[in-house]
Formats: C-alpha cells, structure tokens, sequence
C-alpha cells in the first residue's frame, strides 16, 4: 500500500538521529537562515504555493462557488446529454464559461465546486489526523523514553501490536460497521488510532539518548521535576524532528482519506470528496477521462506536495544540525 | 540464542491474541446480528434462535471468543447431532454468506495474492536497488537530481490513481495490453503475464522508490565510513571496495524492511486487487467488508497480522545472520 505513512516515516527514522546542541545556535539567527536557505530552493517554493493555493481554496470555498455559479450539490441536466447515456456536452467534459472544470457525467454536477469543496474535507481531516496523531505520538513516545522500564515497556508493545495490525483492513471494517454520521471526525480519529506509533517509536528512541545528557542531569542535580525535565529540557530538542515527522505524515494522511472514501467508507456523498470522485469516475473514464484528471491532478500534485516540502525541510533541518 | 526465540515467539504469540481479541471484541460489538441477515426476508423468531444456536452466538462473550481461538488449533464443530459439521484446525468458521468454510476461501484466493507480491516485489527491489546504487555513484550529479525527483513522485502518487492511469493510457489509449481476464496460466501463458503487469507495475512503484532513497542514503553513508577509506587505502580496486566493503553493510537494513512490506503485501493488496479485479485474498476481504461477512473479515484480518508479526522474526532472524555486529542477547 503506497499510502501508508509506515514508509515514509521508517526513512524519517534513519535521517532524524542527529540532534544538535542548542545552545550554539541562537534561535532567531538560524530561523532567518533556514528560511533563505527555504526560499533558494525552487522546487520547494513551488510546492509550499501549491499548497497555500490548496488551502484557499478550502478556506474560501462559499466565495469561489459564488463567483463560478454552482454549489458542489447543483445538478445541472443541461450540461449533459441524455441520448448518450448522461455524457457531458462539449469539450473535455463539459469545459467552458459556465463549468470550469466541467461537470460529472450523470447528473451534471458542477467539477470545480466539487474539487474546490473536496480540497476542504482533504485538508481538514489530514491536518486534525496530523495533529492529533503528533500529539499522541509525542506524549506516548515522552513517557515510554522518560520513565524507561515497565512503562516503557507497556506503551512498546502497545505500538508493536498496533505496527503489526493490518491497518487498512481494519479501518475499512470499522468504518463500514459504524454509522454513517459525522463520518469525518470518525476517520480522524480511526486514522490517528493507528498513526500514532510511527512519531511515538522516534520520539522514544531520541528521549533515551537526550536523557543520558549533561544538562538533562544538570536540571535533575538542580532539582527539576520530571514534567520540568520532560517539557522544558527535552521537548525542545525535539522540535526538529517533530516538525520533519509531521511534515511527512500529512501526505500520508491525505492519501488514507482519499484511499478510504475512493474504497467508498470515508466521506458519505453527498459530501464531495477527491478520493470518492475518483471512485465515481472508474466507470465513465473511457469516454470523460476529464472526470478523473481532475481529482487525480489535484489529489496527486496536493500529495507530492507535501512530500517534497517534507524533504527539503528535512534536508535543511539536518545541515543546520550540522552546522551548528 | 534459544531465549532469544523463545522470547520473540512469546511476544508474537501476544500479539497474535491482542489482534484476536480486539478484532473479535470490535466485531461482537459493531456489527448487526448476523442471524438475521442470514434469515433473509420470511424469518421466524425459532428460525433466528436456531441459527443462533447452530452458529453459538447464543453464548456469552467469553465462550465465543474462547470456541473461535480453540477452534483455530483444534478444530471445532458446528450444531449437533446429525446435522453436525466439522470444520478442522486452522478453523476460522463459515462465511455467513456463502456457506463456505473461511480457511478454504482464503487459502483458494492466496496463490493471486501470492503471484501479485512475488511479481511486484522481484519488480521493485531490481528497480529499487539498483537506482539507489546509481544514484550513490553519481552523488550530487544530474543523475543524482533526476532519480530523487522520480522518487519523490513515485511516492506520491495514490496507487489507484495510478493503476487507472496506466490502465487509460496502456489499455483504453494506446491499446498495448490485451484488456484484462482471468486466464489460468496453463491456458494462455501470455494473456495471465500481461494481466499481472500492471498490478505489479503499480505496487512495486511507491515501494521502489523507497528503496531507492535507503539504498542510496545507505551507500552514501557507508562510503565514508573508516574501513572503506582503509580498503582504499590499501590499494583495492573501486569494484572490489564496492562489492566487498560497502555494499554487504548498505544493504542491510533494506532486508528487514523488505520482509516487512513483501509480508504485508502477501495479506492481500486489497485497493490494487479491487482496481484490478483480481481475485485474491485483498478483494476477498473488501467484498467481505461490504457484505459483512464477519467471519472473512476476521479471518483475513488474522492472516495479514500473522504474516506481518512472522515476517517481522524471521527478519530479526536473518538480520543476526547477516549483520555480525548485532548480537543476539543485547538485541533481545
């Protein structure tokens, strides 16, 4: 399965070992740094703006519907052609003044609301599974590499169980078995449930060797508590690899959904969504292969996206590291 | 090296119960009584006490869950009296749809699932690999550039929007592939090869590029390593460096992730399977899902964790055949 965040993750494992000392780089100077070093990359230029155009359109998604003239949920039976099995008029799908991306064959529904709607559930469940399953991951990954022994122990095998569980499978299941009601926030958190363990094992591994530090017994000889330990000591020494982890996991988190609601157990129609899109345009591709570009293009570029931003932040992340 | 084993087949044998337990607790729990929808439409209330009896879903929890898992190692029998069946060890019992019992549908469907991964896998560590390995020679060059660019779509891309490109494009388009049909390879050797392309094209793809970026941060990081340098210095030839210095600890860590992903992928591919309409063990359980079909769900679900938490050892395993420098009593 391409879309699982397993392997992206495994990678982010071998490259976020390298955790630098802060106190030799002074915080607002290396920001300023990493965002020149940021804006030279082109490719990564390119993506960040695809993404900020992504999350307009989700984020203004009313306005856009406005200013083309259909909502997501508007059959249009004049953009198709009944004696050809519901086909769309014209070019590319129906591609014109009235529909910009054309129309779903069928019922003539408007393809760019849809797109534009469909970008808002995308971008709401990838981001609330990211951060939750950051959370999650951090906070577990925390204990079980602070406190070391049982506890560790316990929350290990607890990640192990989950790694070894089919996730798909599962998810699928579930999600099919449950109601069909507030569906979105359902995959969030059937999507964290199993996410989580991928940040959490990294997490622990780097608290094992933070923990052996001079300041971190430094602040144990001053008298810190635990949770000041935890938070003000360690917790920062992690940022880098946290932000590198998150950032990798959203394209996969993207492409669960998608995956789930193509498999039709994510998003409930009538509600657009990309992956459901797709699914729906299996049957009318050989005649409107335009009904399937559209989601495709936007699903596809939307995840590499973020995987090349992913990247390069990792990348960047790692050379200050080594700089400093 | 015995508690070592002794160690992890404990641990696997944990993990194989919780998945057990979680997967049945989720099902009782969720799912719609199943005696009625086997009933049908003219269903009396005796009816639907008797299948209920007959599949032992009359019985508490515990029991049920304490038949299934006995059943899997013993067998057990269904109803009573003449009408008794038995359903022998692996016993995941019968599909509430077809009759069927759920260890033979599983194990008809298992040589696709089977010809898909091996196909896909043989396909991505050629691929993989051996981009990697350009890649590493070619460090920062254009070459270098252009494979980390494919890799990164490669990764990227959904693979069903992928499989139903290749499919417009190949098929519907260009018309290079014959349109896909079950054909048994004792009949038309070729027609079975070319079905099986493009799901191997599509499956290998992400994974290839994966172990392209590994192989080549592999190598990359062997490279400078102090014995390599030492070899060099000594005067061995670059292609005796490579071959007996770099290449043996570079690959490495791309065995224990192999035996992860190809274990995982023998458990069905379930979206490429649907995509394509090959019937494997993935398709099996996605038609299960949607009708249902609690016992397939649950027996495919077991298989796939199995296959994972087995692959997962016998890599370990390997892994301390392969890399001296792990040990086996610090590892466990």
């Amino acid at each position: 399965m391409t879309f699982t965040p397993t392997e992206l993750e495994a990678e982010g494992a071998a490259g976020g070992e390298a955790t630098g000392d802060p106190a030799s780089s002074s915080p607002p100077a290396s920001g300023r740094r990493l965002v020149r070093a940021f804006m030279r990359d082109r490719a990564a230029v390119a993506c960040a703006a695809y993404i900020l155009v992504v999350v307009l359109m989700a984020l203004t998604a009313p306005l856009q519907v406005l200013l083309s003239g259909y909502g997501p949920l508007e059959f249009d039976q004049s953009a198709v052609d009944p004696n050809l099995g519901g086909l769309p008029l014209g070019w590319g799908g129906g591609i014109g003044a009235d529909h910009w991306f054309g129309v779903e064959p069928g019922n003539g529904r408007d393809i760019f609301a849809r797109i534009v709607y469909g970008a808002r559930v995308s971008m709401t469940i990838a981001l609330l599974a990211t951060a939750l399953t950051s959370t999650l991951g951090v906070v577990f990954g925390l204990i079980a590499g602070y406190f070391g022994g049982r506890t560790d122990m316990v929350i290990s095998r607890i990640m192990e169980f989950l790694m070894a569980f089919p996730a798909l499978i599962f998810m699928i299941a579930v999600l099919s078995a449950l109601p069909a009601e507030n569906r979105q926030a359902l995959l969030v958190v059937v999507i964290s449930f199993f996410g989580w363990p991928y940040l959490a094992r990294i997490v622990r591994g780097q608290t094992m060797s933070l923990k052996q530090r001079e300041f971190v017994e430094s602040a144990k000889a001053s008298g810190a508590s635990s949770a000041q330990i935890i938070f003000k000591e360690i917790l920062p020494n992690l940022s880098s690899t946290i932000i590198v982890m998150t950032t990798l996991a959203v394209p996969g988190y993207v492409g669960t959904e998608a995956g789930l609601s193509f498999l039709g157990v994510g998003v409930v129609p009538p509600t657009p969504s990309w992956g459901q899109m797709i699914a729906s345009s299996v049957s009318w591709y050989a005649v409107d292969p335009a009904y399937f570009l559209f989601p495709g293009a936007f699903l596809f570029l939307l995840v590499l996206s973020f995987t090349v931003l992913g990247d390069r932040i990792k990348k960047i992340a790692e050379s200050g590291e080594a700089r400093s | 090296m015995i508690r070592f084993l002794a160690n992890r087949l404990l641990g696997m044998a944990v993990v194989l119960f919780l998945v057990c337990l979680f997967t049945y607790v989720i099902f009782f729990v969720l799912s719609p009584d199943p005696a009625v929808q086997i009933c049908g439409k003219n269903c009396t209330p005796e009816a639907i006490d008797q299948i209920r009896a007959n599949l032992g879903l009359d019985q508490p929890f515990w029991q049920q869950f304490w038949t299934f898992l006995s059943g899997l190692f013993v067998g057990r029998t269904y109803g009573t009296g003449a009408n008794a069946v038995e359903c022998v060890a692996p016993c995941l019992g019968y599909s509430f749809q077809s009759s069927q019992p759920v260890t033979g549908m599983i194990l008809q469907r298992l040589p696709v699932s089977a010809t898909v991964a091996i196909g896909a896998a043989v396909l991505w560590l050629l691929a993989g690999v051996s981009a990697g390995l350009v890649s590493a020679v070619r460090e920062g060059k254009f070459t270098d550039r252009f494979i980390t660019g494919l890799t990164l779509t490669g990764m990227s891309v959904p693979n069903y929007v992928l499989a139903l490109s290749l499919q417009f494009l190949l098929v519907v388009t260009l018309g290079w592939l014959p349109f896909p049909q079950a054909v048994p390879f004792s009949e038309d050797p070729l027609q079975w090869f070319m079905n099986f392309l493009m799901p191997w094209i599509v499956l290998s793809i992400g994974a290839a590029a994966v172990y392209t970026r590994l192989t080549r941060a592999n190598v990359i990081e062997t490279l400078q390593e102090n014995y390599v340098r030492t070899a060099r210095a000594k005067g061995l030839s670059p292609g005796l460096v490579w071959r007996r210095h770099a290449l043996r600890p570079a690959l490495t860590p791309i065995v224990t992730i192999f035996g992860m992903d190809f274990a995982g992928l023998l458990g069905g591919a379930l979206i490429t399977e649907t995509v394509f309409g090959l019937n494997g063990v993935g398709k099996l359980a996605a038609d299960s899902i949607t009708k249902n079909d609690q016992p397939v769900i649950m027996g495919v679900t077991l298989l796939a964790a199995f296959l994972v938490v087995v692959g997962n050892m016998v890599v370990d395993l390997l892994y301390t055949a392969i890399d001296p420098r792990v040990r086996v009593g610090s590892a466990a």
